[in-house]
């Protein structure tokens, strides 16, 4: 049963793309209608788990029996795997999904590409669902790989844009590195345990020495880095805001970057076995959570502005999985609620994209509240959520992985502490820039409030960003439910949890107010003479030029050279083999005279030398 | 004279001196000296004739070897036939440009004359121990037929009578093969003589001979114009001059009745132009 | 008289026929030189009959007259028929088949 929720969509995604032009009509209907009912598939699903007993809810259904090499003794099935943490997930991506869809029928209602997209939607949401389904790790990079093809797809959805293409192009390799080392640690995981499963692969890291955990660990570190863009591949998360908003909303938002988390999440029991892979893990989360942060202040774009913030968001779930059994229901419960205010929020900007024409310069924009009011009050709500102001869900999420974290060192603590500002300054920003500040538009810019099919889901989400968190952490109950899955450990923070609740909120204070300040009078086009910090900002931290340094220019030289090679080399030895036998059959071709006395020529003198033959032989 | 050579031959026969070596060197020689002048010769008549010289050799030594059938089969195919055949093609062919004897071919002669050179010296060392059997006589074999031609026949017509028949097919195809290629089909019917003759007037260019002076005049005299058999004045019998100087005398009519009665006796008054002005 | 002398004059003569082939331009002249080389196979075949003691080695120059008269009659009708198409009987003149 549990299959029929991936099947649905990955049977309306193939039906779009094959039927092709006869489903333009109804395409995007069947699209939402598959993924709504992947929603309600799961949910049922999720409420017969509930009623079950807590040791029986982990359920393995195996639809096949794919991969079986008896000789090396490889054996990998299709087999799904149902447990508290896959149905979060599945819950997650199937509800945002379905309500993205929905959001797509108004924002992509004009373009005459509509099927397509909508059939790349399915087959992500298709993918996404095999990630987190799956028993074992090969069936998960299957998923891996298709939601890496699905976002290449969508971000280079309007292939007419140059742009567009190449950003799609640099998601897919920056990706592609990532995907090399999850390849290597199944390799790994085979080689050492002989097996991939996610149940032999946890037994098994029990009794493995030190070098096992630490390498596939690092390795899967490597892989979630690339999925969900932290440092060092996260150079293609903000130019992946070329393609649509939905896209934005959906992928880089809240599922897809997410799966990095998952990966980690998954294998808790490697990382729980090696320090150093967690202490790995936990640096690469601090540095990506102030890149990301620095890299959002700076940004005019609002699209590029929320990607940062993204970025940083992960960089604390990854942060907060690298603690170990202390935080990693925390990770999951702030990817839920990011999946959530984060998704408005990208809604939200496509929505005033939508009323200032496509444009995107935040200093084009300005007082936006008074036209679009529920743009306006959903994406609040998202904002509170997002700098953690209680009651909304960030509140609860962020406080947990900061109690976490001091719980775990000081340098952690300080750096997510020091994080929650900078969020609380770009954010906002951002809302100050977009809504709140005198109107700054272009001439032909005449804003007004979107279509219902835009703001419904937005509403929806809303309430979801709003409330998640005081449900979900009522009385324990996501800690409880997830524990036996990744288990979970108090964390034992070094002051107490209303010490840590009012630095917190003081740090978030002093960020909304500096930027508040900041940002009273706000010039149309962007300063040019600005600090060093502001510059590096600008250009993402030099990410995208150490990346051109470090590899592409070699790259570039090593493609040069092999260029040479294969034409000098390799086509000068097939060609010169040519010329060589061209230049002796031309030669020998003068023997062809046409004079029948040259021929008789050649008679006599083989006579001669027959009878001198002779002679030889006899003497 | 012919009883002292009858003479002689029969010391020779007896007398344990064979002659056999003195013969074999003087046609030997003479047949290689023809060979090397077939090769030198520039007309290449002369070339056939320095062959039918070396064959004639040969068809003695044929004899000398006790094939006198053969020796006369020579004598009469080839030197007969076959080079009169030859002389015969080198007339119709007539001398050519290929008779000069400079070489065309860069390096030919050269690499030729040494091909040549190394085949003879080669071959002749190859043969030069050929035999190690002194020759036998072939008495025996021609007793046993009773006779040269009768031995012939009997091996031609019993144990080789499959490849006489063989070469008898290719002696028929052959003849048949030299008619097929010497034949030109006629396309066009051949034109006799009246016809021909008819062509040469119809094509109006035919000067035929001019008439010889005193046929066609009148008068002796230089300046009186000739008078065709219709009456009109035959301006040719006029020398240029006079006729430039305008001193053509005028024609009588009396010259003209003449004319007239002559040409009706003849039965010229219908026009018929026999010559042309 | 030892018959390898034969055998060394067909050897000679054998050897200027072949050169007549290889040096003469003239078509005929060239063919002339052909039945030189016929020729000088009859006397060795001849010899050979004298040296074992039977008429096989006649009857094989038998032959070989025999089909030396038939090629040259067919040799010298495709040689006229050439020179009244090409008025040449040079066998240098017959060199399309160049390169």
């Amino acid at each position: 049963m549990i299959a029929a929720v991936i099947a649905l969509p990955a049977l309306s995604a193939a039906l779009l793309l094959s039927l092709g032009n006869r489903t333009n009509k109804f395409g995007p209907w069947m699209a939402i209608g598959a993924s709504a009912s992947s929603f309600l598939i799961g949910f049922w699903q999720f409420l017969q788990m509930l009623a079950r007993p807590e040791e029986e809810r982990a359920v393995i259904t195996t639809v096949y029996e794919w991969l079986a090499v008896p000789a090396a003794g490889f054996k990998v099935d299709f087999a799904l795997q149902l447990d508290q943490l896959s149905i979060s997930f599945v819950l997650l991506i199937t509800f945002v999904g379905t309500l993205i869809h929905i959001y797509s029928l108004g924002y992509m209602s004009h373009d005459e590409n509509q099927r397509r997209f909508f059939a790349y939607l399915n087959l992500f949401v298709a993918a996404m669902l095999l990630l987190v389904l799956a028993d074992n790790y090969l069936l998960l990079y299957v998923g891996w790989e298709g939601v890496g093809l699905a976002s290449y797809l969508l971000i280079g959805f309007w292939q007419h844009k140059p742009t567009a293409a190449v950003a799609a192009k640099k998601a897919f390799v920056a990706n592609r590195v990532g995907d090399f080392g999850l390849s290597l640690a199944i390799m790994t995981m085979f080689i050492v345990f002989g097996s991939v499963s996610f149940s032999d692969v946890n037994e098994g890291v029990a009794g493995a020495p030190a070098w096992v955990s630490l390498t596939i660990g690092l390795l899967l570190l490597l892989a979630a880095c690339g999925k969900s863009a932290q440092f060092p591949l996260q150079s293609w998360l903000l130019d992946a805001m070329e393609g649509p908003t939905p896209v934005s909303a959906l992928i880089h938002a809240a599922t897809m970057v997410t799966a990095g988390v998952y990966l980690i999440v998954r294998s808790a029991s490697i990382f729980n076995a090696s320090e150093i892979a967690q202490t790995a893990v936990i640096v690469i989360g601090a540095i990506s959570l102030l890149m990301g942060a620095i890299i959002g202040a700076a940004k005019d774009d609002i699209k590029k502005s929320l990607a940062g913030s993204t970025m940083s968001q992960i960089g604390y779930m990854v942060l907060a999985a690298g603690l170990g059994p202390i935080g990693y229901v925390f990770a999951i419960l702030h990817l839920i609620t990011h999946g959530f205010f984060k998704a408005v929020m990208f809604l939200g900007a496509g929505s005033v994209m939508h009323a200032t024409n496509d444009n995107v310069d935040m200093r084009r924009y300005g007082g936006l509240s008074k036209v679009m009011i529920f743009t306006t009050i959903t994406f609040f709500i998202g904002y509170l959520a997002i700098i953690g102001i209680p009651p909304f869900a960030g509140f609860y999420s962020k406080d947990h992985i900061i109690e976490a974290a001091l719980s775990h060192s000081w340098w952690a603590g300080a750096a997510v502490l020091f994080g929650a500002g900078l969020t609380a300054f770009y954010m906002t920003r951002m809302v100050v820039m977009t809504f709140f500040s005198k109107p700054r538009w272009e001439d032909d810019v005449h804003p007004h409030e979107s279509p219902l099919s835009m703001t419904l889901p937005m509403i929806v989400l809303s309430i979801g960003a709003a409330s998640m968190g005081i449900i979900l952490t009522n009385n324990h109950m996501f800690e409880h439910w997830l524990e036996p899955v990744t288990g979970f450990v108090e964390p034992e923070p070094p002051f107490s949890i209303q010490t840590i609740t009012i630095i917190t909120l003081s740090v978030v204070a002093i960020g909304v107010l500096a930027a508040i300040w900041q940002y009273r009078k706000i010039a149309k086009v962007a300063p040019k003479k600005v600090s060093f910090a502001v510059t590096a900002a600008r250009k993402d931290l030099y990410g995208d030029v150490m990346n051109e340094a470090l590899l592409m220019r070699p790259g570039q030289v090593i493609t040069k050279a092999l260029n040479i090679f294969d034409k000098s080399v390799i086509d000068g030895f097939v060609n010169g083999l040519g010329l060589f036998t061209g230049g002796i059959s031309s030669r020998l071709r003068k023997s062809e005279t046409g004079y029948v006395r040259s021929y008789a020529m050649s008679i006599v003198l083989g006579t001669a030398i027959l009878v001198i033959v002779l002679l030889i032989v006899r003497l | 004279m012919i009883r002292s050579v009858l003479k002689l031959a029969e010391i020779a026969n007896e007398s344990a001196i064979s002659f056999e070596p003195f013969v074999f060197w003087l046609c030997g020689g003479l047949a290689v000296l023809g060979a090397i002048g077939m090769l030198i010769s520039h007309k290449a008549v002369h070339s056939a004739l320095w062959v039918a010289l070396t064959m004639i050799n040969l068809a003695v030594l044929y004899v000398l070897q006790s094939a006198p059938f053969l020796g006369v089969a020579q004598v009469v195919v080839y030197t007969g036939a076959v080079m009169m055949l030859f002389l015969f093609v080198l007339m119709i062919v007539g001398v050519d440009a290929s008779d000069s004897l400079i070489e065309t071919i860069k390096g030919q002669r050269r690499v030729g004359i040494l091909a040549g050179v190394i085949l003879v010296i080669a071959l002749v060392l190859l043969l030069g121990n050929s035999f190690s059997i002194q020759a036998a006589e072939l008495v025996n074999a021609d007793s046993t037929y009773g006779g040269n031609v009768q031995g012939i026949a009997a091996l031609l017509f019993g144990k080789y009578v499959l490849i006489f028949e063989l070469t008898s097919a290719l002696l028929i195809t052959a003849a048949v093969g030299a008619m097929v290629l010497a034949h030109k089909e006629r396309t066009s019917p051949r034109k006799t003589q009246a016809i021909l003759a008819k062509e040469l007037f119809a094509s109006g260019n035919y000067k035929g001979p001019l008439p010889s002076p005193g046929v066609y005049a009148r008068h002796n005299s230089v300046d009186t114009p000739a008078l065709l058999p219709d009456g009109s004045v035959s301006e040719i019998s006029l020398p240029g001059p006079i006729v430039a100087r305008g001193a053509v005398k005028n024609i009588n009519q009396s010259d003209l009745n003449e004319v007239q009665i002559i040409s009706e006796g003849l039965g010229l008054v219908s026009s018929e132009e026999e010559g042309d002005k | 008289m030892n018959p390898d002398a034969y055998l060394v004059l067909s050897g000679i003569i054998f050897s200027i026929g072949a050169l007549g082939v290889l040096l003469r331009r003239n078509a005929i002249v060239a063919f002339m030189s052909v039945e030189l080389m016929l020729n000088a196979a009859n006397l060795a075949f001849v010899t050979g009959a004298r040296v074992w003691g039977n008429l096989d080695g006649q009857t094989a120059a038998f032959f070989v007259m025999v089909v030396a008269a038939a090629e040259v009659v067919i040799g010298l009708a495709i040689i006229l028929t050439i020179f009244r198409t090409r008025n040449s009987a040079s066998v240098d003149e017959a060199s399309l088949l160049r390169w």
